[in-house]
């Protein structure tokens, strides 16, 4: 899917790739030295903070994207929180927050602003975590897209309520842990409710380009903000960021937990175009879901202290339908495991 | 242009001479004829260089306000009742970011039980905000406010409500003069910020601010206030000299000077009063009026300046603090530190309740009279309420108690008064 | 003072009467205050307006409960309604109805008023044949410059043209002027009182 998409991106046997085997001009923004460094070091996000890092990559492609002609409006979150604790900031971008619900509303402001004051050339971005964007700022995302405003929304989807410590929001999967859906009585943790899919949500508004991406790849996510801001008009980009202290997994393996998510199919990695998907991230190999699932003690209650069979099948069959629904098996991988 | 035309449309025309830049559209009753008009100005295209955008919500109009306001555009929306709660959160984040936002309030009541008519229960649920909150007398003033307020608001980088009585103004039709554009933009200056969202000078705007702070940057909202009283009685002399008619300031008062008796209130209310002032003057009662223009800030010295030498003083309220009383009432006695004048709370209007000259006459009587409680409700059905009390004694389970009262009311359908 | 309340039920233009005849009153140099009784009514529902002109300002905010004129554009409200309440025993009633004044049972009302102070004209039919929709509240207009001699035909004819674009607004003055002469004729002392 992304410009080197010739390039085998699992010769290094981690899914990443070394910069020398691809196109200059396609190389991360992160190899170049003259980086933005959108959001700069010295925040206060915690070890294997998977926000922090979406967010900057997101942020730095966008500021290569647009030539620095950027302006963001942040919602309350984590995000927002750990990098200004005033009197201090990391961002290295015009940034404004405003309230938990409204980063979407706030960006339409500015597109405006922009817009009335002739500054064709400065563009807009609004983020939040899933629980102002899924939840709380749902209205006002909406409503942007509706009218289709000149914003590229960010969601970087933790799967809960970290700020506050840990409470289930509507992006929360199922079963999980979390300080609301706590492990007891004889459903443990979060409903198999429906689900709350705002990447398809988002399509079905029509809206010109909506993608969702994973901290797993960041050359994909970095591709696919530049495609964003390639393109005019309201657009969606949800980012899996895995957060260790809310998912019970070890910071050092935010990457491995968000890779393990999309290799099982739970976080399904595609683009779409005005309505219709254009492109998927196919799976390289496909793991059981548990696998993903072992690693986090959010889950732990499904293997003790007794294997829940009924429940890791629900959740598998989760991923299975995501896959058939998005064609996330390559033709050669189909049928492999499991 | 003098012109006989709708209070709502007088104030869209107001607030197009101000060339706003980017205006927040979401209908609510009785606001709807101000977007509605401002709507057709932009469209047209007699309004130019304006982004108007039909938002999913009050708290969106804000929100979207807060955006552009931050990027350093003139914003704009109008709300009322419901619509101004919807949006507090961000009402309040407006003037905690210092964003010179101005909306048009036409004053409504709030529900439960629900109900679309004038009182002031919406600017008040409010007036902790960290906004300015100037109140219309009548049309005129409510087109004039709105050119004072935005210069108001960018001086000093506070937002500016103008609250303007829902229905009673919005859908009255009188004798207005809108401005010309000339002499407005000869007022009101571009919008020229102290802070702004710009790539060219990337800042952080909306920073968290802990304990170490935060009292210091409420204090200087407070202190901004300050000097909006300062402020506020000069643009009131700067638009007279443009405009050639005195709008706005703190206050209007009405034959105080020798009064023993002063009525304070505050909106359309202060034209009914004053014609009752006039027969009671005629007939040799000492007795004036306060129309409090500025609500937030509240003018305190002006206010004492104008009824410290009063025996008593009666506020006519179009909201009641529940559990208390008057809103106005408590802010004024503020007014009268070291005096002991009397001051009584008339609660009258709520709902859209026709408070009339016949009424204000026996309340004014009765203060005159001193035997006006020192809280009361003007012409309540206290037959009515009583009823519901012995329902609510003998019954458990009585039901809605809204509805049990209109059903004792009974039709009213029939009714013309 | 000159109080005006008009009764009709939504859809009748009501408050566009009261609407166009503050702009008279303001195209006469006075002072005029034109408000809805504020209701959510919908179609059909029973719906008030009312008009205050003066030659000073107009402070007073309340509703119009003494009125010197009634306007009854739904002869259907005359017995659901207690439109003729606070009525000025010197007052006018405008009716809008093509019977004659004394078919609409309200004749002790009537004979308590003033020769010449009350009409019924057929403002619908009026406004059917000339504007093609049944809205009364034109003609009814142009009926009380007739009986009260309060304004002048011709401003409310500039008030009509003021608020509909140019087609419409010419018809409606056809209609208007039909009433005006309509009603005029009909306050002849041998003339409404003689029916009532």
């Amino acid at each position: 899917m992304t410009g080197a998409s010739r390039v085998k991106f699992y010769q290094t046997g981690t899914f990443t790739v070394g910069n020398r085997l691809l196109d200059v001009s396609v190389r991360s923004v992160q190899s170049d030295a003259d980086r933005n460094n959108s959001l700069n070091s010295g925040h206060r996000a915690c070890q294997g903070c998977g926000e922090a890092l979406g967010a900057r990559y997101a942020l730095d492609a966008a500021m290569r994207a647009v030539n620095g002609r950027l302006v963001v409006a942040n919602a309350t979150g984590c995000l927002e929180v750990f990098s200004t604790p005033y009197p201090e900031s990391s961002w290295r971008v015009a940034w404004l927050h405003s309230l938990f619900a409204n980063a979407a509303a706030v960006g339409t402001g500015m597109a405006a602003a922009m817009k009335v004051k002739g500054r064709k050339d400065v563009r807009v971005i609004a983020q939040g975590g899933d629980g102002g964007t899924v939840d709380i700022g749902f209205a006002c995302l909406s409503g942007m897209f509706e009218r289709d405003d000149d914003v590229l929304y960010i969601c970087y989807d933790n799967e809960a309520y970290m700020n506050t410590g840990i409470q289930r929001s509507s992006a929360t999967p199922a079963a999980a842990r979390t300080m609301t859906t706590p492990a007891a009585g004889q459903e443990p943790g979060n409903v198999f409710g429906q689900g709350k899919n705002v990447p398809l949500i988002a399509m079905a508004h029509g809206i010109p380009y909506v993608a969702t991406a994973s901290v797993a790849d960041l050359r994909d996510l970095e591709y696919k903000v530049g495609r964003a801001m390639a393109i005019h008009g309201a657009r969606y980009l949800h980012v899996h960021v895995p957060c260790p202290l809310g998912w019970g997994c070890d910071t050092g393996d935010t990457l491995k937990v968000a890779r393990l998510a999309a290799e099982s199919g739970l976080f399904p990695i595609f683009e779409a175009e005005a309505g219709e998907v254009t492109g998927r991230r196919t799976i390289r190999r496909r793991v059981p879901v548990e696998d993903y699932l072992k690693m986090q003690s959010r889950f732990a209650h499904l293997f003790s202290p007794k294997r829940d069979e009924r429940r890791i099948a629900m959740i598998q069959a989760i991923a299975d339908r995501n896959i058939r629904r998005f064609g996330l098996l390559d033709k050669s991988e189909q049928g492999a495991h499991p | 242009m003098l012109k006989q035309c709708e209070g709502s449309i007088a104030i869209a025309e107001a607030v197009a001479l101000c060339r706003p830049e980017v205006i927040c559209a979401y209908p609510i009753t009785p606001q709807t004829h101000i977007v509605e008009g401002l709507g057709l100005l932009v469209k047209s295209g007699k309004l130019s260089n304006c982004e108007y955008i039909n938002v999913e919500s009050e708290f969106a109009a804000m929100s979207v306000a807060i955006g552009a306001s931050a990027c350093g555009a003139r914003a704009y929306t109008a709300t009322a009742s419901q619509g101004i709660l919807y949006m507090a959160e961000a009402v309040y984040n407006a003037s905690g970011l210092g964003l010179p936002i101005v909306m048009t309030v036409g004053n409504r009541s709030i529900g439960a039980p629900i109900n679309i008519w004038n009182d002031h229960t919406d600017s008040m649920a409010l007036r902790d905000a960290g906004w300015i909150q100037l109140f219309a007398e009548n049309n005129q003033e409510a087109t004039d406010l709105h050119i004072q307020a935005f210069k108001l608001a960018e001086e000093l980088s506070v937002p500016v409500m103008v609250c303007v009585d829902g229905f009673i103004l919005t859908h009255a039709y009188e004798r207005v003069d809108v401005p010309e554009q000339s002499k407005v933009d000869a007022f009101l200056p571009p919008y020229e910020p102290r802070q702004v969202v710009d790539p060219d000078e990337p800042v952080t705007i909306g920073a968290m601010v802990g304990p170490e702070a935060f009292m210091e940057v409420r204090y200087l909202a407070h202190h901004k206030q300050m000097q909006a009283l300062e402020r506020i009685p000069q643009l009131a002399e700067e638009f007279r000299r443009v405009f050639g008619r005195a709008s706005g300031g703190l206050l209007h008062t009405y034959h105080t000077e020798d009064a023993e008796t002063v009525i304070v209130a505050l909106g359309s209310v202060n034209g009914t009063i004053k014609d009752v002032i006039d027969q009671m003057r005629a007939e040799g009662v000492k007795i004036g009026s306060v129309s409090l223009c500025s609500f937030r800030p509240f003018p305190t010295a002006a206010l004492h300046a104008a009824i410290g030498h009063a025996k008593r003083v009666v506020t006519i309220e179009k909201s009641l603090s529940v559990g208390i009383g008057g809103n106005v009432s408590h802010n004024l006695r503020m007014a009268l530190q070291g005096r002991d004048t009397k001051v009584s709370t008339v609660i009258a209007g709520l709902g859209g309740r026709a408070i009339t000259q016949t009424s204000l006459r026996k309340v004014f009587t009765r203060a005159i009279q001193d035997t006006l409680e020192p809280l009361s409700f003007m012409d309540l059905n206290t037959a009515v309420i009583n009823r519901q009390l012995e329902r609510e004694r003998v019954t458990r389970r009585t039901g809605p108690a809204a509805e049990a009262i209109l059903r004792d009311i009974g039709t009213m359908a029939a009714r013309v008064s | 003072m000159f109080q005006v309340r008009i009764h009709g039920r939504g859809g009748q233009g009501v408050v566009t009467a009261a609407e166009m005849l503050s702009v008279a009153a303001f195209l006469e140099n006075r002072w005029a205050q034109a408000f809805p009784s504020f209701g959510s009514e919908r179609m059909g529902a029973p719906v008030m307006a009312f008009c205050r002109i003066d030659d000073r300002e107009i402070r007073s905010r309340e509703p119009v409960t003494q009125p010197d004129a009634l306007i009854i554009q739904d002869p259907t409200l005359l017995h659901q309604v207690s439109v003729f309440e606070g009525l000025n025993p010197k007052g006018y009633v405008l009716i809008n109805s093509g019977r004659g004044l004394d078919q609409l049972g309200i004749n002790d009302l009537l004979h308590s008023l003033p020769p010449g102070h009350a009409c019924a004209i057929p403002a619908t039919e009026l406004s059917v044949r000339h504007v093609g929709r049944p809205v009364p509240n034109v003609p009814l207009l142009a009926a009380l410059c007739a009986i009260t001699r309060k304004l002048c035909l011709s401003s409310v004819e500039a008030a009509i043209r003021q608020k509909f674009k140019e087609a419409v607004a010419e018809k409606n003055v056809a209609a208007a002027r039909e009433a005006f002469e309509l009603a005029g004729g009909m306050t002849t002392p041998k003339g409404a009182l003689a029916h009532a």
